[in-house]
């Protein structure tokens, strides 16, 4: 069954020249879009709970606009877009990081919300009946209690991300999926290098689950 | 910017504009193509759904059978061999690589291929909202159901299974909304739906803004329209005091 596969292909000598660079893209695409998607996740969130309708309106209609569009079309858009929006071209992976950025953004920020409410609304009142402003209520108070619970959230999130990353096939820009299309390409084994590939993205997703169990069992406020 | 509405009303070859909009003969639209196209991403969707309801049902009940380890072990393994590896990847291992171990497999179509990627890769999700559903139930009714003289089967047949479905409804939209969304992965593979009929005619028509946005419109529709459904269901078979298990969780 297996006789017919070339496994003397999975070599790093010969994968190296065509996988390096995608690998880093991915991982590099993941971190900067969680980063980037946590920060904007949490503006939009706040701008959500503030109960100002000038701010509330345009999150609600941005975060529901975003999860309703499949991942790939909000690429495609983008793609089309930033050039005719900036002016000048900026290739497909520098538009992937930016499509990440603001498509996460709306999943995080989804999760954020979830997680500040999660905090007793009596925290937040005694915190005004202590004379403490907006701000200070929710850096001393709410912000670090509701990102502890958020934090198990986050490094699923961050998994599927990850996995979505295998998307910017769509627009043509050159991950880790694309690499190992390459080498098997190349190197004439395609079918090798697609299941080295899911063995790979297998291994890493299931060790950054064992990960966040492992987490969420350390950060949990015990109630 | 001025919109070019009427590039639907052209000849997908000749570029010709049809009268009518529809074509006639053996002559199709952009018009008739979308429409198509929308068929398409239905069709996959609903088929996956249903692959992956049957999977992800049977697979995460037997993840919450008692005394039965392995059967438990079988069950986890599943959930984690298809939540752990991207979408595009799977659809790429049953379209390439699972025919080229298998030559048998070289006649299937390649809509089978996606249906079964995708409904594989969705049962996983399923199968643990229906773990998290059944096991969200209070032990007691386990127990009542066996002191009744019921089997295992029996239990989860008349006990278990009627409350955890309905609790687990609120997730399960928004399952069946994702599966509609990750169906536009099939454009790997070139089924035309509607995202590969995005690519494909924003490239022919130079008019891309007008295809992308009347396939956007019409993924957003498609999901309203799964989400009112399933508001229906949910509200004929609510049971009064029970909400879902739900709270905080991640996807897309």
């Amino acid at each position: 069954m297996l006789g017919n596969l070339d496994l003397t292909f999975f070599s790093w000598d010969l994968l190296a020249p065509f996988v390096f660079k995608g690998f880093v893209f991915s991982l590099w695409l993941t971190v900067v879009a969680t980063v980037g998607g946590i920060a904007l996740g949490t503006v939009l969130a706040l701008m959500r709970l503030s109960g100002v309708q000038a701010l509330v309106l345009p999150a609600a209609a941005y975060v529901n606009t975003m999860r309703s569009i499949p991942l790939v079309m909000v690429l495609l858009w983008f793609f089309l877009l930033i050039p005719f929006a900036i002016g000048r071209q900026i290739g497909a992976e520098m538009s992937a990081v930016i499509t990440f950025i603001a498509f996460e953004a709306a999943y995080f920020s989804e999760i954020v919300r979830a997680g500040i409410q999660s905090i007793p609304r009596g925290q937040v009142n005694a915190g005004y009946a202590m004379g403490m402003t907006y701000g200070q209520n929710m850096r001393l108070i709410v912000l670090p209690q509701a990102f502890r619970n958020m934090l198990p959230v986050f490094l699923t999130q961050t998994i599927i991300l990850f996995q979505d990353t295998s998307l910017v096939y769509a627009i043509g820009a050159y991950d880790m999926l694309k690499g190992f299309e390459t080498a098997g390409k190349n190197l004439g084994r395609p079918i090798e290098a697609y299941l080295l590939a899911a063995v790979l993205y297998f291994l890493m997703c299931l060790g950054l689950s064992r990960l966040v169990r492992r987490v969420q069992l350390k950060v949990q406020i015990i109630r | 910017m001025a919109w070019k509405w009427q590039v639907f009303c052209k000849e997908t070859t000749t570029g010709e504009t049809v009268t009518g909009c529809f074509g006639r003969g053996g002559d199709e639209t952009y018009l008739n193509w979308i429409v198509s196209a929308w068929g398409w991403t239905l069709t996959v969707s609903l088929l996956a759904l249903v692959v992956a309801l049957v999977a992800g049902l049977a697979i995460g009940t037997i993840r919450t059978l008692p005394d039965r380890p392995w059967v438990v072990r079988f069950g986890n393994a599943w959930v984690e061999l298809f939540r752990n590896i991207p979408l595009l990847v799977q659809i790429f291992l049953w379209y390439f690589v699972i025919p080229g171990i298998f030559p048998v497999m070289r006649d299937v179509p390649s809509i089978v291929l996606v249906v079964m990627a995708l409904g594989m890769f969705t049962s996983a999700r399923i199968a643990e909202q229906v773990r998290a559903g059944i096991q969200a139930l209070p032990r007691g009714q386990r127990y009542a159901g066996l002191a009744l003289g019921l089997s295992t089967w029996q239990t989860y047949r008349y006990v278990l299974l009627p409350m955890a479905l309905r609790i687990i409804i609120p997730p399960m939209t928004s399952e069946s909304m994702n599966i509609m969304k990750n169906s536009s992965v099939a454009f790997a593979v070139s089924i035309t739906e509607l995202t590969f009929f995005a690519m494909q005619s924003g490239e022919e028509t130079a008019a891309p803004v007008e295809m992308y946005l009347a396939v956007t419109v019409l993924y957003a529709l498609s999901a309203f329209v799964i989400n009112r459904i399933m508001a229906f269901i949910e509200s004929r078979t609510r049971v009064p005091g029970f909400v879902a298990a739900g709270g905080m969780a991640g996807g897309h």
